[in-house]
């Protein structure tokens, strides 16, 4: 990788998940197979028609600390626990700090501070209202925190677009590196919503699954027997850096951040597009983004959340995007295993496309049991050695779709 | 029984421990909130909500902005509180 070299590249990862606190554990937990997914025995959700979720492995409070802590949402102490990992894991990069940005986000933002204040207004009146309400409910303040703590004058941005928020998030900090606004950028999604307001919500909406007898078993994408996806939490981090400002560091570098593609439905502001064709366009311009051939592509990360619908319309869609190349890709989503994240999902899956691509294993998609007829992909359910089938450098897509008809595809490429 | 003024100081710096995390043997009379213990106006302002609980006073927001230091505070509390 020389110094003139004007591609963007990630040297630093970071994750807080439901199957583990940081980047290795969950990484060697998807690897197992293993479901991060419980029954919720707390009183608020004991008239919910879904009371399982994937809870937060480790508690972001003892690593944040007490007092910093109070100041900020759960989904903004996932963000920074997962920004410190990542930052560690770079290096620690030295970069003129007006070179530094963020761009980091989160689907709904601080909602469970955004409660509790209410109930405090309520209860006890204005004046009783913590004066962090405010930092802690608007859904910029983990990029605003993650900022702070890194010195970062660059920018700190926070694009919004649900369950896609994260993976905008990415591609808006290649961006970022592209257009010579910054050397290095933090970027990636972060989610805390498990509560009553937000599993009554998606309840209502008849989204989620209602297998409370059988937690671990009940993200199950591409299964016939899906009904719904289940709740989690946690954030997903990436240092991406320009391949020049990495190079000359001498820095550890597990993939090129090659490119993004985004389209919207223009359809529905809940359902997908029974076709795709939003997911479709938005995965064939990622590919020309990234000047990447559909026969380079090894390994898709789904979004695949385990609905009835959504499933089966991206199997189709990846077979459509990448034609006949399709036959050989390794198809996972590994929300099977963490559970949907939100606005962290498409940031979480960013760390395990990244990694799959690195450790050339694709991790595996649990409780897929009887395939829906609609699915033609190779789902893994078992971890699948990645090998080239046709072009190299082998390339990897994410994807990740939100409410509101968002669809956000990434391209990583080996180094 | 009015509180003393010693009795103030270390029920204020339980509350400064509680919320700007400045551990209870920093808060002495002579700091000041915003030079000494690095506690900015959003944190002065629950330090204050938390004060008026704790001791039974009011601290209006004219009154707060003149309160620099903890022995401001102390003097302010033994003087209103009922």
């Amino acid at each position: 990788m020389s110094a003139d070299d004007n591609r963007v590249v990630v040297t630093g990862l970071g994750a807080t998940t439901p199957l583990g606190g940081d980047v290795a554990s969950t990484w060697s937990a998807m690897l197992a197979g293993r479901s991060g997914v419980k029954a919720l025995t707390d009183d608020w959700a004991k008239d919910l028609p879904s009371r399982i979720a994937g809870v937060a492995a480790a508690d972001p409070v003892e690593i944040v600390g007490r007092v910093q802590a109070r100041r900020m949402d759960r989904c903004e102490q996932f963000a920074l626990v997962a920004a410190r990992e990542a930052w560690a894991d770079a290096g620690q990069p030295e970069v003129d700090p007006e070179r530094l940005g963020v761009s980091v986000t989160s689907g709904i933002g601080g909602i469970g501070s955004t409660l509790a204040a209410y109930d405090t207004l309520k209860e006890k009146g204005w004046q009783r209202i913590s004066p962090f309400t405010v930092p802690m409910l608007m859904p910029n303040g983990s990029a605003g925190w993650i900022s702070i703590e890194l010195g970062a004058q660059a920018g700190a941005h926070s694009a919004v677009s649900a369950c896609a928020s994260g993976a905008e998030a990415v591609g808006y900090g290649i961006d970022m590196i592209r257009s010579g606004r910054a050397d290095v950028v933090v970027a990636g999604g972060t989610e805390a919503a498990i509560m009553a307001l937000n599993m009554g919500a998606f309840a209502v909406m008849r989204a989620l699954s209602s297998r409370n007898d059988e937690p671990e078993r009940a993200s199950r994408p591409f299964d016939k027997g899906r009904d719904g996806f289940v709740l989690g939490e946690g954030a997903g981090m990436l240092v991406l850096e320009s391949a020049a400002h990495a190079a000359a560091r001498g820095a550890r570098v597990y993939a090129v951040a090659a490119g993004a593609g985004y389209s919207s439905d223009g359809y529905h502001i809940a359902h997908p597009h029974p076709e795709g064709a939003g997911v479709i366009l938005a995965m064939k311009r990622a590919l020309a983004d990234a000047g990447v051939s559909p026969d380079q592509i090894v390994h898709v990360n789904a979004h695949a959340t385990s609905t009835p619908e959504g499933d089966v319309a991206e199997a189709q869609a990846i077979m459509t995007a990448l034609g006949p190349a399709a036959e050989r890709v390794v198809v996972s989503s590994t929300k099977s295993m963490t559970g949907h994240l939100l606005g962290g999902a498409g940031a979480v899956e960013s760390v395990a496309a990244i990694l799959a691509l690195h450790e050339k294993t694709a991790p595996p998609t649990i409780n897929l049991e009887d395939p829906d007829d609609g699915v033609k992909v190779d789902v893994a359910t078992e971890p699948r050695p990645l090998r080239p089938g046709g072009r190299e450098p082998m390339a990897v897509l994410n994807n990740a779709f939100g409410f509101g008809g968002h669809n956000v595809s990434l391209v990583f490429t080996a180094p | 029984m009015a509180l003393t003024e010693q009795e103030i100081l270390a029920g204020l710096a339980e509350i400064i421990d509680e919320i700007a995390g400045v551990p209870a043997d920093e808060v002495t009379p002579d700091k000041n909130f915003v030079d000494d213990l690095d506690i900015d106006s959003l944190s002065m302002v629950e330090i204050a909500v938390a004060a008026q609980d704790k001791f039974g006073v009011e601290i209006p927001d004219d009154q707060l902005k003149d309160l620099k230091t903890v022995q401001d505070v102390i003097t302010y509390v033994h003087k209103n509180a009922s």
